[in-house]
């Protein structure tokens, strides 16, 4: 890690379709350990958003409490950011789209944050398809209390102290796929080719968009015996890399048949998916479901995005709200006035 | 025997089964007399139970407009054999029992003080109605015609109101008319109508009474109106007795006024969240980003949503709750009155926090508070706390018509646009410009390269970056006490009377009375009562906290300060204590918790007694010590 953030910047940096550089979307210089994947993370979440030219400015980040929340203050500095309590972002996610439903929500939290205390909100979210980007950075470990076992950490993985977790691991893709979430995709913090491209499909989804990220802890959870150390969870990637093409770029690369399904977004962007199987169908939840668990099964951690509902009508749709920003409202819109009082009086003599 | 006499003036309770029908039909007989033009006061005592367990209804009529409760009962309706025993007990000397004779009063249950009327209601309904729903349901019906008849209600509004509740469902006016007939029939003919307790439409009621044409409608139905008068468009909540139908009634106006005409969506949302927790994180994610919410919740909602409330109070986010009191600690009994949260919600949360309370006391400043709930929350950026009950939010109070100046504009507080952010030289979001303790915020999405930050429940400076230096910290919860400081200014104030001019005064120690919420009806009544008995008692009403400086000063003008409350552990007096500069000495708690409403008799009887035993040792302020 660095303390120093270099300003200077490359006068000759490419810039995006609203002419923004990449520096345009970096945050604070990180606090967290050197070499942590979470970083990586932050670095393709600004990416992403450099490459799909999203304004900075119409970008909230919101998170929860943990290593993997601090995470928000490392990327997108120019958009407005919400580190809320332990396990609450959804909640605090649910109420800021309800206000202004016209910004982007990036949710960052860790495994912890999500599949502990705040695996009731985490569910119910799902449940409601908050139009949403929701990034796990999972670690398996409670990084800023010193590398305790958390709830994903898999059974028999070496804790730091050297314990085996004598628990099964909550798998929370594979859970969020059985709760009915419309995007659900899993990746690696050092899998940037895949990360990338999944961020961006995420965000241009319409609907509750879930990634789980394999980040490993380098300080608590990167040893020998651990389950979701670097060199474990690289040598069981079983990784289905994937396209995103957006709603304005020409198709141009082509694919071989049968192992490449594309499936178009509701805003016209293309994702074309790459995968060895050629029975999986990403876009059926029984075929999604059949091939996590059979990569878990056989020790893979298959990655990329596993199931996507294209389709999906999103809570703003699903309780009819107005398409106008509730936080634009004002009086004349929200306020019935004196007669309309009166006649309520009169309702009640 | 001596009967009890009273024109519009008495207290009536029903004794029923729950979930058999009775609240409508004793419902139906209050509005009945408030139709009549006589103040009435109506409170559902009902248990934690959907069917099967006693519940009552006790209806005060008051000539005066007296609409706390009196205390004791003059008449009693019984039609609930469970309860039997204790319901001919309650009843004062010289009072009246009306009961199902279809099976005879048992021996025991007869008094020789009290007088006895019985109606054969479950006989009359077999014999009159063939299906056995019909015959639980209109038995309620035969025994309101037969009050009618006893205390001589205006028969034609009964119909009036059986007309305007079954709109559109004929066969159900004239079967509860027929049923209401029969009962009205059997009294006239059995009993000599009516009784010395009765009603007088035009009466000897209270000249103020007849100042305004009144409406009757619970705190709970006001609240969720001021939620939409004051431009609430987020609502999120879990359900919890006694405040879920403050959501309900903002539901059913929303859908009424809230729909956008040009293509029939939304201009509102409302979220059942999974549980209180969630219920207030989506309140403060709605609020940080610029949109009027709020929920509504009792006690252990309260305790859920404290961790957010912390948040919300560091991070300086408006947020809106409107918390329905009733019985703890834990779930206790949800579904009986008390004012019990005053310590929970002032300090809510951890850490040093103060919240923000106001204290309605009738279904008007139900309204008038929740919308000026939402101006303060905007203008102080923090939670606002408004301190129902279940006796406020869920009877049905008579009250002024509500009222709406039509040329209110909402106060969204310190909020810089992108124009502003432009003009602004120096932005900070918690740089203290003015002084007063609140800062500008700045909403997300609102300009392209200024006034982003990062809200965080964490340590930070004034320049919202994240800090764990000691001054950057103090110097933050420091303006925060400042920013309360100013709160005191946009707070509603304490509500005084000049003081009842007594003959020959009892004492000559000065007395005072502090109450709040639903314990000052009953509190002013007892001071009346009391005038009459040689004690003079000046009044203060408290809204809001953090407390006015009238509130320290009305103490040190007093000897003896009774705090009137609705709690085990005298909450309000505790806030004081720790609040104001005062000798807690001179506090002394007048105190109800059983779960029923504190009544002016007890109110009475407690100040009574404490004067009667007031130590020598209280010396009497004088005017040049005073």
């Amino acid at each position: 890690m660095s303390y120093i953030k270099p300003k200077f910047r490359h006068p000759n940096l490419p810039t995006n379709r609203l002419g923004y550089t990449v520096a345009d979307y970096d945050g604070a210089v990180s606090t967290l350990c050197a070499g942590c994947g979470h970083d990586s993370i932050s670095a393709a979440i600004r990416n992403a958003c450099f490459a799909s030219a999203l304004e900075p400015h119409r970008i909230a980040k919101i998170s929860g409490i943990g290593c993997s929340s601090k995470m928000p203050t490392y990327f997108l500095g120019k958009s407005h950011g919400f580190n809320s309590v332990h396990g609450r972002m959804p909640s605090v996610a649910t109420g800021a789209s309800l206000a202004n439903r016209d910004l982007t929500y990036v949710g960052v939290s860790g495994d912890g944050d999500t599949a502990s205390i705040g695996m009731g909100q985490f569910i119910h979210l799902i449940r409601r398809n908050l139009n949403m980007t929701y990034i796990v950075a999972n670690n398996g470990c409670y990084g800023l209390t010193k590398g305790q076992d958390s709830a994903t950490a898999d059974l028999g993985s070496v804790s730091k102290a050297g314990d085996a977790n004598p628990f099964d691991g909550i798998d929370l893709a594979s859970l969020a796929i059985l709760q009915g979430a419309s995007f659900v995709g899993r990746s690696f913090s050092g899998d940037k080719t895949q990360l990338e491209p999944l961020i961006r499909a995420a965000m241009a989804h319409k609907g509750f968009a879930f990634i789980d990220v394999v980040s490993p802890c380098v300080t608590f959870n990167n040893h020998a015996g651990s389950t979701k150390s670097y060199s474990e969870t690289r040598d069981h990637l079983d990784v289905m890399p994937l396209d995103f093409v957006p709603m304005r770029e020409e198709i141009r690369t082509q694919y071989a048949e049968g192992t490449t399904q594309s499936v178009t977004l509701h805003d016209g962007s293309v994702i074309h998916l790459h995968k060895a199987d050629t029975s999986y169908r990403s876009d059926d939840r029984k075929s999604a479901m059949h091939a996590v668990q059979t990569a878990e099964d056989e020790g893979r951690i298959l990655t990329g995005l596993l199931y996507l509902d294209p389709d999906s009508q999103d809570l703003h749709q699903n309780i009819q709200l107005a398409s106008r920003p509730l936080n634009e409202l004002g009086k004349d819109e929200l306020c019935p006035g004196s007669k309309v009082l009166n006649s309520i009086n009169e309702g009640l003599r | 025997m001596k009967q009890i006499k009273g024109v519009n003036d008495f207290v009536v309770k029903f004794a029923n089964v729950n979930g058999t029908g009775s609240a409508s039909a004793n419902h139906l007989f209050a509005k009945a007399i408030f139709r009549m033009g006589i103040p009435v006061s109506p409170r559902n005592i009902f248990p934690s139970n959907i069917q099967g367990l006693p519940t009552w209804y006790e209806v005060r009529v008051s000539s005066k407009g007296y609409l706390g409760r009196r205390g004791g009962v003059d008449m009693m309706v019984c039609v609930n054999p469970q309860s039997m025993e204790q319901d001919v007990a309650s009843v004062e000397p010289g009072g009246y029992f009306l009961y199902d004779n279809t099976k005879p009063l048992a021996q025991h249950l007869k008094r020789g003080d009290i007088s006895y009327f019985g109606v054969p209601l479950t006989e009359m309904c077999m014999r009159e109605f063939p299906v056995p729903r019909l015959q639980q349901l209109l038995k309620n019906m035969v025994y309101v015609g037969a009050m009618a008849a006893l205390l001589d209600i205006n028969f034609s509004i009964l119909k009036d109101l059986l007309n305007d509740q079954f709109k559109g469902k004929e066969k159900l006016i004239s079967s509860n008319v027929h049923a209401l007939e029969m009962g009205y029939q059997y009294a006239t003919e059995t009993f000599k109508c009516p009784l010395p307790i009765r009603l007088e439409q035009g009466g000897n009621v209270a000249p103020h009474i007849l100042e305004s044409e009144h409406i009757l409608m619970n705190g709970n139905t006001a609240a969720a109106l001021g939620a939409i008068y004051g431009g609430a468009t987020v609502a999120a909540w879990y359900p919890i007795t006694p405040s879920t139908s403050v959501v309900d009634a903002f539901s059913k106006y929303a859908k009424r006024m809230r729909i956008d005409a040009g293509t029939g969506k939304k201009n509102f949302a409302i979220v059942q969240a999974e549980d209180e927790l969630a219920a207030m994180g989506m309140v403060v994610g709605a609020g940080w980003n610029g949109a009027r919410a709020f929920t509504a919740t009792s006690g252990p909602g309260l305790s859920l949503m404290s961790e957010f409330l912390g948040l919300a109070y560091f991070a300086e986010v408006p947020v809106v709750l409107i918390n329905v009191q009733r019985s703890g600690p834990s779930t206790g009994m949800p579904t009986r009155s008390q004012q019990s949260d005053i310590l929970a919600g002032a300090y809510a949360s951890h850490g040093d926090t103060k919240q923000v309370l106001l204290f309605p006391a009738t279904p008007r400043e139900c309204f008038e508070m929740t919308v000026q709930a939402f101006d303060l929350a905007d203008r102080l950026q923090t939670p606002i706390i408004m301190m129902s009950d279940l006796d406020l939010g869920m009877n049905d109070w008579m009250s002024p018509p509500l009222e709406w100046d039509d040329t209110y504009e909402m106060d969204r507080g310190k909020v810089l646009n992108a124009e502003e952010l432009d003009k602004a030289e120096t932005w900070g979001r918690y740089l203290d410009v003015d002084g007063d303790g609140i800062c500008y915020r700045t909403l997300p999405g609102a300009h392209p390269s200024k006034g982003a930050y990062f809200t965080r429940g964490s340590s930070k400076n004034e320049m919202a970056v994240y800090s764990e230096l000691g001054e950057d910290y103090v110097q933050n919860v420091d303006r925060l006490l400042r920013k309360f400081d100013t709160a005191k200014s946009y707070v509603p104030r304490p509500k005084t009377h000049p003081p009842i001019e007594v003959k020959k005064p009892k004492t000559d120690l000065k007395l005072g009375a502090l109450f709040f919420g639903t314990s000052a009806s009953p509190s002013y009544e007892a001071v009346e009562i009391l005038a009459t008995e040689g004690y003079s008692i000046n009044t203060m009403r408290i809204r809001a906290f953090p407390f006015h400086e009238s509130l320290d000063q009305f103490i040190h003008d007093h000897d003896v300060v009774f705090v009137i409350e609705q709690n085990r552990d005298g909450q309000m007096r505790q806030l004081i204590m720790n609040e104001c500069q005062i000798a807690p000495s001179k506090l002394t708690s007048v105190l109800n918790y059983s779960g029923t409403p504190i009544t002016a008799r007890a109110i009475a009887g407690k100040i009574r007694e404490t004067l009667s035993t007031q130590p020598e040792n209280v010396v009497p302020l004088h005017p040049e010590t005073a």
